[in-house]
């Protein structure tokens, strides 16, 4: 589930979707999850290297990350 | 060394609703570990969640700072608490302490304040639904009947009639005082001459005494002048009773309906920004008082029925998060383990709703549902709250008033309330429901045990 090619991120956590006119504001973890799906790796690998970095227990990592892309679904900043 | 770790989360920029009044928006934000100098985590652990906790500094507190909002201004005052705001004994008898007398509106709430201590000549009966029992007892304690209609009239006639003393009546008035809405359903109304009617009757009713005029304007009444005018219409009544029936009224019952600090549903500024102070009602209270013609000697007891302005401050609900999912509009949810079931003023305000935790990192906006399977069951309809999980404690400010007496007992039973004490020691003054309470009035056909 890749990030739409058109989706603009900044360092900083910024988001504007061109297509629709929306930006959003992403805290860090968000704008590293964007990140890594631009550079086009899968959840299971992106899952992986968090849980590598960051003090959380896998099944909180999971939910997190389910409901996150539940969330770029809904804001339609995913590939169909 | 691993990194701490917060939810990755994603907020949509809506240009157009920024707000120049910042700490609005920011002011859910801030973590509040302790309520009344007590430690939220310590209270939820030792008597469970969620938990309603009542300061009672703060309740001494309020009805302090109203007497000398009012007593400052005008020499004779008198504050009536307003059981149904929270009838809670505790809480009735802090107040009761503090000088307060009862004001009830039930058969029910009288034998509540009887047995608080309340004397019954202390003890002012309002409500629109008083039996012919409620009226007795009424009139065998002493207490002032609140005259609601003419019918409520002749049926207090009836109770009167061959008692050893007269039973003590105030005539209750609505009128009009400038407001928008006009509450007219309770007493006689004042323009069309109504309560002139019914003052005349009572005081000619040799079972009845006339002792007082009482009006109410509303709830959670945000003009300070609308009580100047009340005051001055009532004074005027209660002067023309003195004038044309020789009729001396010995108070003046303003009512309640003052706000308190919590923010209505729909204000674009928060409570503690819009609500004015006690002192501005107090002001135009003295002043259509002071001015309507008593003589000094002659001047009317003021008595107030203040509720909410005295309560709501003190109470927290103290809570605990059980999920939170992601809605198909791209919403974060997060269920609660209280709902509107506790929360009943959750119909009525925006909760200031503060989480525990200090490091829960960036707020987004978040639905905060209850744990009840119905729709209605929002606590907030938005919040902007730190990421939360489960497990994650949340305190709800000023819920003192109604919450601990509109609450229902449906789908979950009812949790623990306790009192902060002067000295910090929590007691509880209401324990948590069981379902063996719960059950207790039920009965079983035969054939179907």
């Amino acid at each position: 589930m890749p990030l739409k090619k058109n989706i603009a991120t900044s360092e900083a956590g910024f988001v504007f979707n061109p297509a629709t006119g929306d930006s959003f504001a992403a805290n860090p973890l968000a704008a590293e999850v964007l990140k890594l799906l631009q550079a086009g790796h899968d959840l299971a690998a992106i899952r992986a290297q968090l849980l590598e970095r960051y003090d959380v227990p896998a099944h909180q990592l999971q939910h997190d990350l389910d409901d996150f892309i539940w969330q770029l679904t809904s804001f339609q900043l995913l590939e169909e | 060394m691993k990194l701490p770790y917060e939810r990755p989360t994603l907020r949509r920029l809506t240009a157009g609703t920024l707000s120049k009044f910042g700490p609005q928006a920011g002011a859910g934000v801030r973590p509040v570990a302790e309520v009344a100098g007590a430690s939220v985590p310590a209270l939820l652990a030792q008597f469970g969640s969620p938990l309603f906790v009542l300061s009672e500094r703060q309740l001494r507190r309020s009805a302090q700072a109203l007497r000398r909002s009012f007593g400052t201004r005008y020499p004779r005052v008198q504050l009536a608490w307003s059981y149904k705001t929270n009838y809670l004994n505790a809480v009735c008898r802090v107040f009761h302490q503090e000088g307060a007398w009862a004001e009830v509106v039930s058969g029910f709430e009288l034998e509540k304040a009887l047995g608080n201590g309340v004397p019954g000549h202390h003890i002012l009966f309002n409500g629109p639904s008083k039996t012919a029992a409620d009226l007795a007892r009424a009139a065998e304690v002493d207490a002032v009947v609140h005259l609601d209609s003419f019918d409520e009239l002749r049926a207090l006639l009836a109770v009167a009639a061959g008692r050893p003393r007269p039973v003590r009546v105030a005539v209750r008035v609505n009128l009009d005082a400038g407001l928008p809405q006009r509450w007219d359903r309770f007493g006689f109304n004042l323009e069309n001459g109504q309560a002139w009617q019914a003052v005349q009757q009572v005081a000619a009713a040799p079972d009845l005494a006339l002792v007082g005029l009482h009006c109410h304007l509303g709830t959670f009444v945000l003009e300070p002048a609308a009580y100047g005018t009340a005051a001055a219409k009532l004074a005027a009544l209660a002067q023309r009773a003195t004038h044309e029936l020789h009729q001396t009224i010995d108070y003046l019952d303003l009512g309640g309906g003052f706000p308190s600090l919590n923010t209505l549903k729909g204000s674009y500024l928060p409570g503690p920004d819009l609500v004015p102070d006690l002192d501005e009602y107090a002001a135009a209270v003295a002043e259509a008082l002071l001015g309507a013609g008593f003589a000094p000697e002659a001047l009317p007891l003021l008595v107030l029925e203040a509720g909410r302005a005295l309560v709501d401050e003190a109470g927290y609900l103290l809570g605990t998060v059980l999920a939170t999912k992601q809605l198909p509009d791209g919403r974060r949810a997060t269920v609660l383990d209280f709902g509107v079931n506790l929360l009943f003023t959750a119909y009525w305000y925006d909760h200031l709703i503060s989480p525990v935790r200090a490091d829960a990192g960036r707020p987004e906006p978040t639905v905060l549902y209850g744990p009840l399977c119905m729709n209605i069951d929002v606590v907030r309809e938005t919040a902007l709250l730190p990421p939360l999980g489960p497990g994650d404690q949340l305190v709800v400010h000023r819920v003192g008033a109604y919450n601990m007496s509109q609450w229902q007992q449906f789908i979950t039973l009812r949790p623990n309330v306790i009192l902060l004490d002067l000295q910090g020691n929590s007691h509880i003054i209401r324990e948590a429901e069981t379902l063996e309470y719960v059950q207790q009035p039920e009965r079983v056909p035969e054939h179907l045990l």
